[in-house]
């Protein structure tokens, strides 16, 4: 028999690609369930104050209308509470905006009724018709405005060692007497995450108290307990189905007002109920990226080293909810900094409430942080990759322990060789392309390797496949891709043969798709699933055979139905036997993070270096190419890695150079209403990103050696391409985005 | 969006009458406008006339010069072998608008009565003078980066969106017109209004009437073109500042010049005193400063738009110097 081909490592194509391609793989909203009806949000047109009356008659009247629901009528979910803050909960609160449950408006077009019809026209007619007066207040959507009234979270109010409470080694703001220094702010806009999937979702109560949802959620498993809260049921009534996610970037990471509203419309009308946003809709209230202020001082010695960093941010939060984020985490321990101080703070504004947004603070962070390395190098007349160098870190100077593996110069290296960095020159404006300047920049990115328990569920089919099953969900990295093929390898099984189906709360349980954790998690608990499968099979196996009785697991191999022993040919089991032996061969696994994290400071790294063209009248942008490179562990995939890389780095183009959600304050409405005028990089905006791993194995993470790529994908990108901006005009632009108005 | 009734006739005249006797009544052509501004609720006609049965969509040789069919479509225009030969500075200023998609859709007078892309006007929550007459301007001392520096009145300061009709005002095309009352044309330069007290009008047509066609008259502007676009990605934005010019060059020496902006003005917004400065002089970085200083003449910016000031001129410049250099 031919040996089996290893595909870890590889660039196995999607198992899902061609359902992709030929529109066969079934989105939240494209379940047509019997008796499917449409549900359209009304939303709020002021920012703050009461609902002083809503008419709904006309609604009700238009044709084909069956329920306008709203908090005049709208059914008391048993475990709803009213919009508020909940400090019990850690970062960002598990008490998403309840609709429907009091007569307060606390952002501009939160949702103030439902209108339900039998056609999407005709529900989205009707909600035309609903006509509301409101007792309004004045609003605060400025975050410049109330910088003033920044508070410090809940969270690092109760636990001074939590990650967004202040931080202080060395001498508090050294930096303010460093002999060379410098202090600059930083500002990032409002971003908003506008996958090209709009959120959606179809509710469907199966019985009064057994309710599903297909639904666009990055958590089958959060998404079920969040919603069997709300409904005061137990979990395993409330199934999630998520089998496809078409993009998501953290704004599927939170139970939303939308959610909500559709279970309650499906609870009134008693048939299954499709809601999905507009585009509009997407801006106000599914989360964004915060608008954030930050502050760095930072001071050197003459020949490089750093002496001080005071980092300091504030960002936007919502009235009901406390949303924070760790943009400071990578300053305390990126360089070694002898005296380091980070400040973060919180301002609550009138406007619905932020999630995470890839890369999420680390992002914001980093653009402050690698930006403000550039200024120094420069102040220095340094180049910056030597700077960054003389101050690289050997061990983590935040918790002072041993990195669990750092390749970053490894990535510097080569992503310097790649970009032609000793083109490079010292001083700004110096290199020209017709009339074009030219100028080169990097930006290091940093994330942690972070991984959490997760089950998973083998077994053997008498057809000779493998049935694997986790709750995680895709939303594009490849996920369902990079499982069939750490499977296909424990296993010694041809991938063809492996079937890993996901995104269904009723499969073993699984994290939540986020934070660069997936492969980290759900990657050992499959790996161990099939360790125990073939344990199982040899142990089944032995029963009728003594041959497999005394070989080890790892011997036993997969041929066509049946199984055979490495150096013995003659032993085989047939797979139909072996499932019929004790009625199935199904195992469970739950797969747990070892005690190397508490020894190890774990994280990924990365490295962006950018070449950008800026022409001097005009002040157009334009990157003509873009190197990432990272330390991500063990790379499964080498093309969904690669993917996610590129993906990322188009992101940070978007982040440096064109979005930005913008409010009038006067109305606290935004008047970013489509993706016409928020920009997101289209295809001339993105040069071929060129991507190079590491590809060392992290042994303590898990046994795969895995670290995590989405996130670093994109936090650096966006200080690479200013850094390179300013190398090629001498225009330091410290508030994203760098649109032409800026440079000219 | 509102209900509405549905016509779809064969003949101009027919539909001209639909029009005209039905003040709620409007004309579809590609409906990559109408249809955007409908869903948002921005604009309710009770009855869509839909004019893509009519015999317009030519594009032929016509009294020394080339006639576009008003249905013709903006990626026809410019794919047309005519049309790349003659009036190159049109097919760079379609080939800059919208996607490939979006030019396959829309037909050149729905292109040129295509609707300001102004926030306030989009939003039916929000003030505007030329939505809902009487309820202000948003843009005013709002969030108004992409605003007019030029013609703009207390009442509105939105600026029209067109790339492709940049080219033609340079270009002294005619507008051909059919309405109840007869044929008429209109030079393209005086087709669009400037706002004034009546924004809610774009243009100088009657209620009814159709575009049947544009005549650009044959010019020397057949190599030394430039219409440069700035916006906020390389490509599918609508313009910050966009500059059409045509040259014809003797030598170094320009003979004759023709020049306008887009993004600054509530029509396409043509430059005829800058022009006049470069005629007779050599085609050099000066003589273009000394030509978009003249063509600056009574801009006024305000709270976010003040970059224009410095952004139109530069990019009049780059185009002058794009167009002598092709
Ligand atoms: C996402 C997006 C991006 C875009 N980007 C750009 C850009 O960068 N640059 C640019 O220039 N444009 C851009 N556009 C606008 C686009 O060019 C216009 O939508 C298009 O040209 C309109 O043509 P249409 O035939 O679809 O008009 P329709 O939408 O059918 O009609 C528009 C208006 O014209 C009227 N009308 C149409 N034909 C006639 C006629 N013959 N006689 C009288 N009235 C008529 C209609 O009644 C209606 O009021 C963009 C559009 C979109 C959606």
């Amino acid at each position: 028999m031919k040996p089996l081909q290893k595909q870890i490592g590889t660039g196995m194509n999607r198992v899902d690609g061609r359902l992709k391609v030929t529109g066969a793989a079934t989105y939240a909203a494209e379940y047509e369930l019997p008796g499917l009806v449409y549900a359209v949000l009304v939303g709020s047109t002021i920012a703050k104050g009461r609902l002083a009356s809503l008419d709904t008659k006309a609604a009700e009247r238009a044709p084909g209308v069956l329920a306008v629901v709203s908090h005049l009528n709208a059914p008391k979910a048993p475990g709803a509470k009213p919009a508020g803050k909940d400090p019990s909960q850690p970062q960002t609160v598990g008490n998403p905006l309840a609709v429907f449950t009091d007569d307060k408006i606390r952002f501009n077009d939160q949702p103030i009724a439902v209108v339900v019809a039998d056609t999407l026209e005709r529900a989205r007619f009707a909600a035309g018709l609903v006509k509301a007066q409101y007792a309004q207040e004045a609003h605060q959507t400025n975050l410049e405005a109330n910088r003033p009234q920044a508070f410090l979270p809940t969270q690092a109010k109760k636990n001074p060692k939590s990650p967004v409470a202040d931080y202080q080694r060395g001498q508090v703001d050294a930096y303010k007497t460093g002999a060379l220094k410098l202090e600059a702010e930083y500002v990032i806009p409002t971003e908003v995450h506008h996958p090209m999937e709009l959120q959606a979702i179809t509710a469907h109560w199966e019985a009064p108290d057994r309710l599903t949802l297909y639904d666009k959620t990055q958590g089958t498993m959060a998404t079920r307990r969040d919603f069997a809260k709300q409904w005061g049921l137990p979990e395993e009534n409330v199934k999630v189905v998520a089998t496809f996610v078409g993009g998501a970037f953290g704004n599927a990471l939170h139970s939303w007002p939308h959610e909500s509203a559709a279970i309650i419309a499906a609870k009134v009308v008693n048939r299954p109920v499709k809601l999905m946003l507009t585009r509009e809709q997407m801006f106000t209230m599914v989360g964004y990226r915060p608008h954030t202020w930050q502050k760095i001082g930072m001071s050197a010695t003459a020949d490089g080293k750093i002496t001080a960093i005071t980092h300091e941010a504030t960002g936007q939060t919502s009235t009901y909810e406390e949303f924070t984020e760790s943009t400071l985490g990578q300053t305390r321990m990126m360089y070694q900094a002898p005296n380091l101080t980070t400040r973060y703070r919180l301002v609550a504004l009138d406007i619905g409430s932020p999630i995470w947004m890839r890369g999420p603070g680390e992002a914001t962070g980093a653009f402050a942080l690698e930006s403000a390395m550039d200024e120094m190098a420069h102040l220095l007349n340094l180049d910056p990759l030597e700077f960054r160098l003389r101050n690289y870190t050997d061990q983590d100077p935040e918790r002072n322990r041993p990195w669990s593996t750092k390749f970053l110069k490894e990535c510097y290296q080569a992503g310097a060789d790649r970009i032609g960095w000793s083109k490079r020159q010292l001083k700004p404006g110096m290199l020209r392309d017709g009339d074009w300047l030219v100028g080169y920049g990097m930006g290091v990115g940093t994330f942690g390797a972070h991984r959490g328990a997760s089950k998973a569920n083998a077994q053997l089919l008498p057809n000779g496949t493998v049935l694997l099953q986790s709750a995680v969900t895709d939303i594009g990295p490849g996920t369902g891709t990079a499982m069939t093929q750490i499977a296909a390898d424990t296993l010694g099984l041809d991938p063809a043969k492996i079937r890993f189906e996901w995104g269904n709360s009723s499969f073993a349980s699984a994290p939540t798709q986020g934070g660069s954790a997936i492969v980290n998690s759900v990657g050992p608990a499959v790996q161990e699933a099939c360790l125990a499968l073939k344990a199982k099979l040899r142990e089944l196996a032995a029963a009728g055979n003594g041959a497999f009785a005394a070989a080890r697991p790892e011997d036993v191999a997969f041929a066509d139905g049946h199984l055979t022993l490495n150096g013995n040919p003659a032993a085989r089991a047939t797979y139909a036997d072996l499932v019929k032996q004790a009625g199935g061969t199904a195992v469970a696994v739950d797969s747990k993070p070892g005690p190397d994290g508490q020894k190890y400071s774990m994280y990924s790294f990365s490295v962006h270096f950018a070449e950008v063209r800026v022409h001097p009248l005009t002040g157009e942008v334009r990157v003509s190419k873009l190197v990432s490179c990272a330390d991500a562990g063990t790379i499964i995939n080498e093309k969904t890695a690669g993917n996610q890389m590129k993906g990322g780095a188009v992101g940070g183009i978007g982040m440096a150079l064109m979005e930005h959600a913008m409010i009038d304050d006067r109305f606290g409405r935004y008047v970013t209403k489509d993706l016409a005028d928020y920009h997101v990089p289209v295809h001339a905006d993105a040069p071929a990103v060129e991507v190079f791993f590491v590809n060392q194995p992290d042994p303590h993470v898990n046994a795969l050696g895995t670290k995590g790529i989405g996130e670093i994908a994109t936090i650096g990108v966006a200080p690479a391409i200013a850094n390179a901006v300013f190398n090629a005009t001498g225009k330091r632009v410290r508030e994203l985005p760098i649109t032409p108005d800026k440079l000219i | 969006m509102n209900q509405f009734q549905y016509a779809r006739p064969s003949k101009p005249q027919a539909a001209i009458r639909a029009v005209a006797k039905d003040a709620n009544a409007q004309f579809i052509a590609g409906g990559t406008n109408l249809v955007d501004l409908m869903k948002r609720g921005v604009m309710t006609p009770q009855k869509l006339v839909d004019i893509n049965r009519l015999p317009l969509n030519k594009i032929e040789r016509q009294n020394n010069g080339l006639r576009l069919g008003a249905l013709a479509l903006n990626s026809a225009v410019a794919d047309d072998k005519l049309v790349r030969e003659r009036q190159p500075l049109l097919v760079q200023a379609l080939n800059a608008g919208a996607s490939a998609q979006l030019r396959n859709m829309a037909t050149v007078g729905g292109n040129m009565l295509q609707r300001t892309r102004c926030p306030y006007f989009y939003d039916t929550t929000m003030p505007c003078n030329k939505r809902a007459p009487g309820t202000g301007c948003g843009a005013l001392e709002g969030i108004n980066r992409m605003h007019a520096i030029f013609g703009f009145s207390d009442k509105c300061i939105a600026v029209h969106p067109s790339d492709m009709s940049v080219a033609l005002v340079a270009l002294d095309a005619t507008v051909l017109v059919s309405g109840p009352q007869g044929d008429r044309r209109i030079p393209f330069a005086d087709f669009h209004r400037l706002p004034g007290d009546t924004p809610q009008k774009d243009t100088n047509l009657e209620r009814g009437e159709l575009i049947t066609a544009v005549d650009i008259p044959d010019a020397p502007f057949t190599r030394h073109v430039s219409y440069y676009k700035v916006r906020e990605r390389a490509s599918y934005a609508f313009a910050l500042v966009s500059a059409a010019a045509a040259l014809e060059l003797d030598g170094n020496t320009i003979k004759a010049a023709r020049l306008a902006l887009g993004g600054v003005a509530h029509k396409p917004w043509r430059l005829t005193a800058a022009e006049q400065v470069l005629v007779g002089k050599p085609a050099t970085e000066a003589t273009f400063r000394q030509a978009a200083e003249v063509a600056m003449q009574g801009a006024k910016a305000f709270k976010y738009n003040e970059y224009k000031l410095k952004l139109a001129p530069n990019t009049l410049v780059q185009a002058l110097k794009t167009a002598t250099a092709a």
